[in-house]
């Protein structure tokens, strides 16, 4: 679809600003799901939530070269009650977790939630002791964007995914805005075998440990 | 605490003692020690048990109950004047039979030297150091780190309590060699007992008067505040 937001369908009541040749008014005929999407994905606030070299990306995307405001983006929410895209980029410690989930849960709705590098979605190369192994056990992610720091056209691109996912959304659907209670026993949304399971040692790093005793 | 700050420059007051020199084509492994070792020797005798220089870096193990008297000694001493301590660690071998060590970094900015102070806790011997909070008040948080990470109790700290970790955590110390790299309990346990912490109940009655937020928390944590807690962790 590109950056425009002229929708790529011609039907009848699917085009913004195209004006009846018969009437001397302005007029605007669309459906109210694509304008509330349309004006959603150009103007997503984001929430940056960074803790390592993720954010110095980041940084770079919404700097002058690469523009974060081309996308509406430009005004970074520091309050999570002013955000609408959640931007994690960087590894995630439990310690922080609490703090996370916290700030996920103040931001309202609607909302989104971009794990931005590896460390984020699933924690990378610090399979250890003190980093959780990916925000998604945590928070639900929308987007994830690969990278060990993703550049930032790699982000854009998650940036636009998200977009186009926002455009996609239905009124209809009443499960779009549901937020995800916690299991009040454990804390976790998701059940604790999966995170073992996901969590799960892979590649050379089986059955490692430090002591070599 | 000593005087205000005068370096010893060559050719300066104070001609009885020998100039800061730099060392030029260091040695790997020997070469001469900081003038420091010696009169640590002559002052304390048996105390200090032996001396290593590497890489022109002076090492000086020491006994570890007498610690507080030689830092307290290369602190105050006119010819010593130790007046930074840069890092407080552990060392920790692989071979279990090998004594654990704890690490003092002393630096003296006015004599220009560096000395590597090391206490050898033998395995088995419970892992106690003084702690020289009393002589450099910048001992608090590395000695807390240290705690945190090796389990080290340093008596006379004022607040050794975690500071790396939460307080609650419960899997060990993690920078010890027995302890494996994912830690000891499962990721969802390890999640379940992170996410169990409440974010908000990390300050200190003392942090919030320094903000002057007290009347802003919930009135639960003005409640446990007031009770006494010290940090709701």
């Amino acid at each position: 679809m590109g950056l425009t937001a002229r929708p790529a369908g011609t039907g009848a009541g699917r085009n913004l600003g195209a004006p009846d040749a018969s009437s001397h008014d302005s007029w605007v005929a669309t459906r109210l799901d694509f304008l509330v999407n349309w004006s959603r994905a150009g103007s997503l606030w984001p929430m940056p939530f960074g803790t390592a070299c993720c954010a110095i990306e980041f940084m770079a995307t919404a700097a002058s070269r690469f523009d974060l405001a081309r996308f509406g983006m430009e005004r970074m929410s520091f309050s999570p009650r002013q955000a609408d895209v959640l931007i994690c980029a960087g590894r995630v410690p439990f310690k922080l977790a609490p703090v996370l989930r916290r700030i996920w849960q103040q931001m309202p709705q609607p909302k989104w939630c971009i794990s931005m590098g590896a460390c984020a979605s699933s924690g990378g190369m610090f399979d250890n002791y003190a980093v959780v192994q990916g925000i998604d056990t945590i928070i639900p992610v929308d987007v994830y964007v690969p990278g060990c720091p993703p550049r930032p056209e790699g982000l854009m691109y998650g940036i636009l995914m998200l977009q186009e996912k926002v455009k996609r959304e239905r009124m209809s659907d009443t499960s779009l805005r549901n937020e995800m209670d916690p299991d009040p026993s454990s804390g976790l949304y998701i059940p604790a075998q999966a995170i073992d399971e996901l969590s799960e040692p892979f590649g050379n790093s089986v059955h490692q440990t430090r002591s070599g005793l | 605490m000593s005087g205000a700050f005068t370096p010893v420059i060559p050719g300066s007051a104070d001609a009885s003692l020998p100039s800061p020199t730099t060392l030029k084509q260091v040695p790997l492994s020997g070469g001469p020690a900081n003038p420091s070792a010696a009169a640590l020797g002559t002052q304390f005798g048996p105390v200090v048990k032996r001396v290593e220089v590497v890489r022109g870096e002076t090492t000086v193990y020491v006994e570890g109950a007498k610690l507080l008297d030689v830092v307290q000694w290369l602190h105050d001493d006119p010819g010593q004047r130790y007046d930074y301590l840069s890092d407080v660690t552990a060392v920790e071998y692989r071979d279990p039979e090998r004594a654990l060590q704890v690490v003092w970094h002393l630096r003296s900015l006015p004599r220009r030297r560096f000395l590597r102070l090391k206490v050898e806790i033998a395995t088995g011997a419970p892992l106690e150091v003084p702690s020289v909070w009393s002589v450099y008040r910048g001992a608090d948080w590395l000695e807390r780190e240290c705690y945190d990470m090796f389990g080290i109790r340093f008596a006379g700290h004022p607040d050794l309590r975690r500071i790396l970790m939460w307080e609650q955590y419960r899997e060990g110390f993690p920078l010890r060699k027995d302890f494996p790299l994912r830690g000891r309990f499962s990721r969802s346990e390890q999640l379940r007992q992170a996410l169990s912490v409440n974010p908000e109940a990390r300050y200190s009655m003392e942090e919030l008067s320094v903000v002057q937020a007290f009347e802003d928390l919930p009135a639960d944590m003005r409640q446990r505040l007031l009770r006494g807690e010290r940090t709701g962790e």
